[in-house]
């Protein structure tokens, strides 16, 4: 394979990578914080259309962003409104998430656009566009390093830094802040949480917001970054691929930014591989490299990893003792 | 939408009962993409408006979401008495042949797929013809030499595109490659705009400075990532020159709005035939779409090598290979 190919795969990786990470990474607040969340694709459709809504009307991708993170906030309190002061269960009050995103999201743009539930393409201005660093241009062709600067390191729009900012944050969050050490307390032990006089109620719906803010970044990139509107059903499974990208990761923020980047390179390498011979073999159907990245996943997850285990508290509802 | 068409309907259908006999209910079933998805569907849904502009009579259509809703949708159109019905996709091949056998007085239509029944006419389109021309044209646009196609759904129809494009584009100029992806094996592929970008990317990576999408409304991803990149697309179905006036070449345009007008028409002049009807260059059922759009774009000298191919198929001097006639594609 040519370097230039590698590197092309390579760039794809990232643009494929870049909705996981977001998503994983907010699963990672919830259900760290003992709050299953499967309604991530649900959260991240819903902040797509918004983001898409927005800004066709606005014409800035900044209300856009600002707009897909409200919705996904605002999808985050009502799981949980269910989950947690209701104490409903986690699991069904995310996928009555996702069926309501799916089915709300082409309803609603239908009625207002009528282009089949899809919202009017974007102007480049009311989107996030490459951001193309200093020297680029000059440096494309000269050799491995410098078209790696072009082509991997510059020439992507501002979530995908931003996502690969998230990492780091979400860790420092998490492990080296007060509110992240007891985000973690309480998925694995509340009781003790709430003995110490700390709202175990109030800390999971601030879990929940930390989530929702991250999925409206998903979501937002997906339909003003990577695309130029909303698609009806755009997540196409998104969400349930970050939700197993953060088990494949054992609930922790870099190894969860390592199995997204894994899943996004499977997805650009099997695009790659379409129509290319392999030595030795000659062309391979393109459905095996499509089925590649569902087997890896099983074989990795079935050998390799280990024991996953989640949060102790997870999918259970507080309930104070009396 | 769907109230005030069904309401329309209504006030239509009371009024056939006293009407002369030549007014009909037609009807239409979309295939999965959606009805405005700029391409394929959004072509038949425009017949069928011409239609109703022309006659004043109503349709009745229907957007089936899942592959598995088209047969549905069929037979409830036939059991409420509506005449013809008219399916545009070849995923219905199958629910036509079971539904028009139990409704033999039924006038039934299919677009893309041949169905063998007394009651039923098969429209099919040499798409291999149209592709060949929008193939000719990006074959000689193209500075690279690389050109570029982006499939949706992994199926023979789809491939026949390709096929007819590939060899518009090396007869155009020797040595030009064809890069070519496909979105995927389901129904999902056309609609998953993402990938069609990212297939499309991966090409302008390869080298590839024009991209023809044959892929329903996932190739608005494939256009899209065209214009932004600042390289060229062919758009198809319908003319979707503009789409991104100045990025998108040209079309491959495939008369879907005839087979479904003339449905409607020869049933309501009481004209219809049943039988498989293919329409190519000679018919105007397929051609590549010269507009305003792109005309910047269009040299003379590609202008005329277009004519020329053309009338070369028109005549017979040039045979165009069916990739569906054996499953394969000459190199």
């Amino acid at each position: 394979m040519e370097n230039l190919d590698l590197i092309s795969i390579l760039g794809s990786t990232i643009r494929l990578s870049i909705p996981l990470i977001f998503t994983a990474l907010a699963g990672l607040f919830t259900e760290r914080a003992g709050v299953f969340d499967i309604g991530l694709e649900g959260k991240m459709l819903f902040s797509a259309f918004a983001a898409a809504v927005a800004a066709f009307m606005t014409g800035s991708p900044w209300l856009g962003l600002l707009a897909g993170i409200t919705v996904s906030v605002l999808i985050s309190l009502i799981h949980g409104f269910a989950s947690i002061t209701n104490r409903g269960n986690q699991i069904v009050s995310g996928v009555a998430i996702n069926f309501l995103a799916s089915g709300l999201t082409a309803v609603l743009g239908q009625a207002w656009f009528s282009q089949g539930g899809r919202t009017p393409p974007l102007a480049a201005s009311a989107r996030f566009t490459e951001i193309v660093f200093p020297y680029a241009a000059e440096l494309r062709d000269t050799g491995f390093i410098g078209r790696f600067y072009a082509n991997i390191i510059s020439g992507h729009n501002i979530l995908t830094y931003l996502a690969f900012l998230a990492v780091p944050a979400s860790w420092w969050v998490l492990y080296r802040t007060r509110f992240g050490l007891r985000l973690r307390a309480v998925g694995e032990n509340p009781g003790a949480v709430d003995t110490a006089g700390i709202s175990v109620t109030f800390l999971r719906y601030r879990a929940t917001i930390c989530a929702g803010i991250l999925c409206g970044c998903a979501g937002t990139y997906l339909a003003i970054a990577q695309s130029a509107g909303f698609v009806k059903d755009m997540s196409a499974g998104k969400g349930y691929i970050a939700l197993a990208a953060l088990i494949f990761a054992k609930w922790r923020p870099v190894p969860v930014m390592l199995a997204c980047l894994l899943f996004g390179f499977l997805d650009a390498f099997a695009n790659f591989m379409q129509g290319k011979s392999v030595p030795g073999i000659g062309e391979v159907p393109v459905q095996i490299f499509q089925a590649l990245p569902y087997v890896l996943t099983c074989v990795l997850l079935a050998g390799f990893i280990g024991v996953a285990r989640p949060p102790k508290a997870g999918g259970v509802p507080y309930v104070k003792e009396r | 939408m769907i109230n005030k068409l069904i309401g329309a309907t209504f006030v239509a259908a009371m009024l056939t009962s006293t009407a002369m006999a030549a007014d009909i209910k037609p009807a239409l079933v979309y295939g999965t993409g959606g009805k405005f998805d700029k391409s394929f569907n959004e072509a038949a849904y425009g017949g069928a408006e011409k239609f109703k502009a022309e006659t004043g009579i109503e349709y009745r259509d229907f957007e089936p979401t899942g592959d598995t809703q088209g047969e549905q949708a069929i037979r409830n159109f036939a059991s409420k008495g509506f005449n013809p019905v008219v399916a545009v996709s070849f995923a219905w091949t199958s629910a036509i042949e079971k539904v028009a056998a139990e409704f033999p007085d039924t006038k039934f239509v299919i677009v893309d797929a041949v169905v063998d029944k007394p009651n039923v006419r098969s429209v099919v389109y040499k798409e291999e013809e149209g592709s060949y021309l929008v193939g000719t044209v990006a074959g000689l646009f193209s500075k690279t030499g690389k050109v570029g196609f982006v499939g949706g759904m992994d199926i023979p129809l789809i491939r026949k595109f390709e096929c007819g494009y590939e060899q518009g584009a090396r007869a155009a100029k020797a040595g030009n490659e064809v890069l070519q992806n496909f979105i995927g094996t389901t129904g999902a592929a056309w609609s998953d705009p993402v990938r069609g970008g990212e297939l499309a990317k991966g090409q302008i990576d390869q080298g590839a400075d024009v991209i023809y999408a044959a892929a329903g409304a996932s190739g608005i991803g494939v256009l899209q990532t065209a214009a932004d990149q600042g390289k060229y697309s062919i758009g198809v179905d319908s003319n979707q020159n503009y789409l991104h006036p100045g990025s998108v070449l040209t079309s491959m345009v495939k008369r879907v709005d005839l087979a479904v007008y003339n449905a409607f028409a020869d049933a309501k002049g009481d004209k219809f035939t049943a039988g498989v009807q293919a329409l190519g260059i000679k018919e105007d059922g397929v051609a590549w779409a010269y507009d305003d759009n792109n005309k910047p774009l269009i040299t003379p000298e590609i202008l005329a090598a277009v004519e020329k191919a053309k009338a070369d198929i028109v005549s017979g001097s040039v045979k165009v290979h069916d990739y569906m006639s054996d499953n394969s594609c000459p190199k």
